[in-house]
């Protein structure tokens, strides 16, 4: 496996012969990854190959699930992350997470966007206010909703809730943003909003995104890994893998001859 | 035949008509209460029947049927009243033997303090040296002088020697208290102290009593003279008169506002004539505040048990025997549930509590004996499995997509549990509280050993200090059905105010549903967008 990795510029997070476990179905079967900082990292691959499963290891969001066990090591700033020691809530501020569905709080959208900084203990309103708008921004949402901040999230239309999921994510000031298929439920003006706003993002934070949409991994993202089966086949520069991937399973992949 | 039911039709037959039967028997016995309950309060004429041996009666009538095994035979239940002179409220006639009947338009009923209602004429006032004709009319000045004279001895009765005999009480177990400690000069001259103001309080007390008599003596001063269908005449003091009325002579405005009058004292009013007359609001008000007590009981216990067995507790065999056994305490008999609360929250943890705050007053209990709080406990632990079921279906029915919102914004289980998970399932928790008390407010048998009785002294608030008092007796709607009902001395008489009883604990039940019910969407409402 190792000839399939390769460098990337100054990697954030190292992923070392990480596999999963639901009871006794092994879902990753031993991935040697590394995630460049401040560009856009995307997986596909087909359904059930175990991106979601990879990057709720990013953080810990399979602590949840009682069957999971893991081995190998995930490491990001060069501590690894389930060292014993290390603090998932922490974590968890430090790699935000998008849902493929969106799931914003059944709260307005000022508290959506704010719950993470609450929960830090930021009580001050004119911060908390400060840093609602600001996400908001980053997130390209506010325009449409800075009239209605104290209305529900939920009575936004779903490419909206997506990005309020999104500014409540940004809002924690993540290090990583983890986006599992943020467009699948969302119209293509929607889709183009938020790849917008993904590739505006990238200044400031590293993102990895799944997709099952080759165009979009193809038009946002600077490193593409190809995953089958809970194996990484190929992990390279974007314009590599579409334009000239090295392995056979890619080529089908990416050309729609499977899957 | 299986084209038919193919279409699906026939299925839907039978669960309509299920649903059509369940809603046809429910319809039937809400109009059954709703008929005989307010019915109870429109005056009806007064009938006079002259029978074929000469004598007349008069009455209300109550009842007609036919006489079984007699053909074309029937006869009439007529409410004769006067259970002073004739012994009982009812008597049936049979209706060959009337010769006549009319409808004389001066007939009366008053209805009075102690044995139900008179019916006759109105011949006069009493005076030393005979009769002093009065009309109808002029009855009504005497009765409004004789209403303030109650209320005045109801006020020295009940506010006035009621606070001097409480703090009696109190002077007394102080002195008790003072005798068990040592007699330092200090503890002797409070003793001396205490004493001085039970002989004040004594002092005043006679002071009081003496009104008292004068008061009495001046209600007993006026009398009318009432002539009796059979010719007999009655004297009836003013004092024993709350209300007159011509039934045969009043138009519908007049029915309306005599029914209203009495629907109000029902309501408002406190039971007489062991509780067959008169009103119900000890029972309203006992009922409600148990219910508001148990309610406070019953949604810590049960939601802080459901969030361990759904959120903590994982789902092994020891969970689920945990979850079924709650579920099933719904099916043990209620009247063990009062058992349990005699034993133990009367007996032990009362009886604790006596020895340990209120030793002066013992042997008379405080808190080891039925009182508000125990039965309010006591249906608490009959109604958690009903909030445990709930507020777990609610926990269920939170999507695992926002729990994971939760944590994935760095929340910890508990924050995730108290700002997304339980303000979510609060609409299940309040359906399930919403149950529980409509279950509490018509539970009756764990009552009768944990505190309810068939007449409470005072509220369970009032204006003595502590102002509310848990340890005390108090009154409930169901309780006092079945008293009314089945217990009273004069059942017949009563029967109609069972009706009547039911219409307002179905309308009490109604009434904290529905506040709950508004709580829940307020609830909602604020949970959602931040504001009432
Ligand atoms: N909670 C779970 N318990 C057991 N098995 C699971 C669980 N979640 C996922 N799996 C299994 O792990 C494998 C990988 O699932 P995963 O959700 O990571 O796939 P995916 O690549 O995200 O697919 P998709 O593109 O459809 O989202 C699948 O075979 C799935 O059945
Ligand atoms: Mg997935």
């Amino acid at each position: 496996m190792e000839n399939k990795k390769i460098k990337v510029p100054e990697p954030i997070v190292n992923i070392i012969d990480l596999a999963l476990y639901y009871g006794k179905m092994k879902a990753l079967k031993g991935i040697n990854l590394d995630v460049s900082r401040k560009k856009i990292t995307s997986f596909i691959g087909p359904s059930g190959c175990g991106k979601s499963t990879l990057i709720r290891c990013l953080n810990r969001l399979n602590d949840l699930i009682e069957s999971v066990t893991i081995e190998g090591s995930i490491r990001i700033d060069g501590k690894d992350i389930y060292d014993p020691a290390i603090d998932v809530t922490e974590l968890r501020r430090r790699v935000g997470m998008v849902f493929q569905k969106p799931n914003p709080f059944p709260k307005t959208i000022y508290e959506n966007v704010i719950y993470g900084p609450r929960i830090v203990g930021i009580g001050k309103k004119g911060v908390l206010d400060e840093i609602c708008e600001k996400a908001l921004k980053k997130a390209a949402l506010w325009e449409e909703v800075k009239d209605r901040l104290h209305t529900n999230a939920l009575d936004l239309s779903g490419g909206q809730q997506q990005r309020i999921c999104i500014a409540r994510a940004i809002a924690m000031e993540p290090e990583i943003i983890l986006l599992d298929e943020p467009c699948s439920a969302l119209d293509p003006i929607a889709t183009a909003k938020i790849e917008d706003m993904l590739v505006e993002l990238k200044r400031d934070y590293t993102v990895i995104i799944v997709t099952h949409n080759m165009q979009q991994a193809a038009r946002i993202s600077d490193f593409t890994g190809f995953f089958m089966l809970g194996e990484l086949v190929e992990f390279n520069v974007t314009t590599e893998i579409f334009t000239n991937p090295r392995e056979k399973q890619t080529e089908d992949y990416i050309t729609g001859r499977f899957g | 035949m299986k084209k038919l039911f193919r279409t699906g039709n026939p299925y839907i037959w039978l669960t309509a008509g299920t649903l059509t039967v369940c809603l046809l028997m429910i319809c039937g016995l809400i109009v059954l209460i709703m008929v005989n309950g307010f019915g109870i309060f429109w005056p009806r004429t007064i009938v006079q029947f002259t029978l074929r041996d000469g004598e007349v009666v008069m009455g209300e009538v109550a009842k007609k049927e036919s006489i079984p095994h007699q053909k074309d035979a029937s006869r009439t239940k007529l409410k004769v009243g006067n259970r002073d002179v004739y012994g009982m409220d009812f008597r049936w006639i049979d209706d060959a033997d009337v010769v006549s009947r009319d409808y004389p338009p001066h007939a009366l009923a008053f209805e009075r303090r102690e044995w139900g209602n008179m019916y006759g004429f109105l011949h006069g006032l009493r005076q030393d040296d005979g009769v002093k004709p009065l009309r109808f009319n002029g009855l009504a000045p005497l009765l409004k002088e004789s209403r303030a004279l109650y209320k005045k001895i109801r006020y020295v009765e009940k506010k006035e020697i009621g606070d001097i005999n409480y703090r009696m009480e109190k002077s007394r177990l102080e002195l008790k208290r003072l005798a068990c400690l040592q007699p330092t000069e200090k503890i002797q001259k409070k003793v001396a102290a205490v004493t001085a103001g039970m002989e004040r309080l004594e002092t005043i007390y006679r002071e009081r009593e003496n009104t008292l008599a004068g008061l009495y003596a001046k209600a007993r001063e006026k009398e009318v003279v009432v002539l009796l269908a059979d010719g007999r005449e009655k004297i009836l003091p003013v004092f024993q008169i709350i209300r007159v009325s011509a039934p045969n002579e009043m138009g519908v405005f007049a029915k309306m506002g005599f029914y209203s009058a009495k629907f109000w004292e029902f309501i408002w009013g406190e039971p007489r004539e062991a509780n067959t007359e008169g009103g119900v609001f000890p029972a309203i008000f006992g009922t409600v505040m148990m219910v508001l007590i148990m309610s406070i009981a019953v949604v810590p216990l049960g939601v802080l048990t459901a969030v361990y067995l759904k959120e903590y507790a994982s789902d092994n065999f020891i969970a689920r025997l945990v979850r079924i056994s709650v579920s099933n305490l719904a099916g043990v008999p209620s009247i063990v549930f009062g058992v349990f609360g005699l034993g133990f929250f009367i007996y032990f943890i009362g009886g604790g509590i006596d020895k340990l705050f209120f030793p002066e007053s013992l042997p008379t209990p405080t808190y080891g004996t039925g009182g508000i709080l125990w039965a309010s406990l006591t249906l608490a632990l009959l109604t958690v499995p009903v909030v445990v079921v709930a507020t777990e279906e609610g926990l269920s029915a939170v999507p695992m997509s926002l729990r994971e919102g939760s944590y994935a914004l760095g929340a910890t289980k508990i924050e995730t549990l108290l700002k997304v998970v339980i303000p979510q399932a609060t609409p299940g928790i309040l359906t399930g509280t919403i149950l529980a008390m409509a279950r509490a407010a018509g539970e009756v048998a764990p009552l009768m050993i944990t505190g309810v009785v068939k007449l409470a002294p005072s509220l369970p608030i009032d204006g003595h200090f502590p102002y509310i008092h848990l340890e005390r007796k108090f009154m409930h709607l169901g309780f006092h059905i079945y008293d009314v009902g089945f217990q009273s001395p004069n059942v017949e008489a009563a029967i109609p105010m069972v009706y009547t009883t039911t219409l307002v604990l179905l309308f009490t039940v109604l009434v904290l549903n529905l506040t709950a019910i508004v709580a829940r969407n307020k609830l909602k409402k604020w949970y959602s967008t931040g504001s009432m």
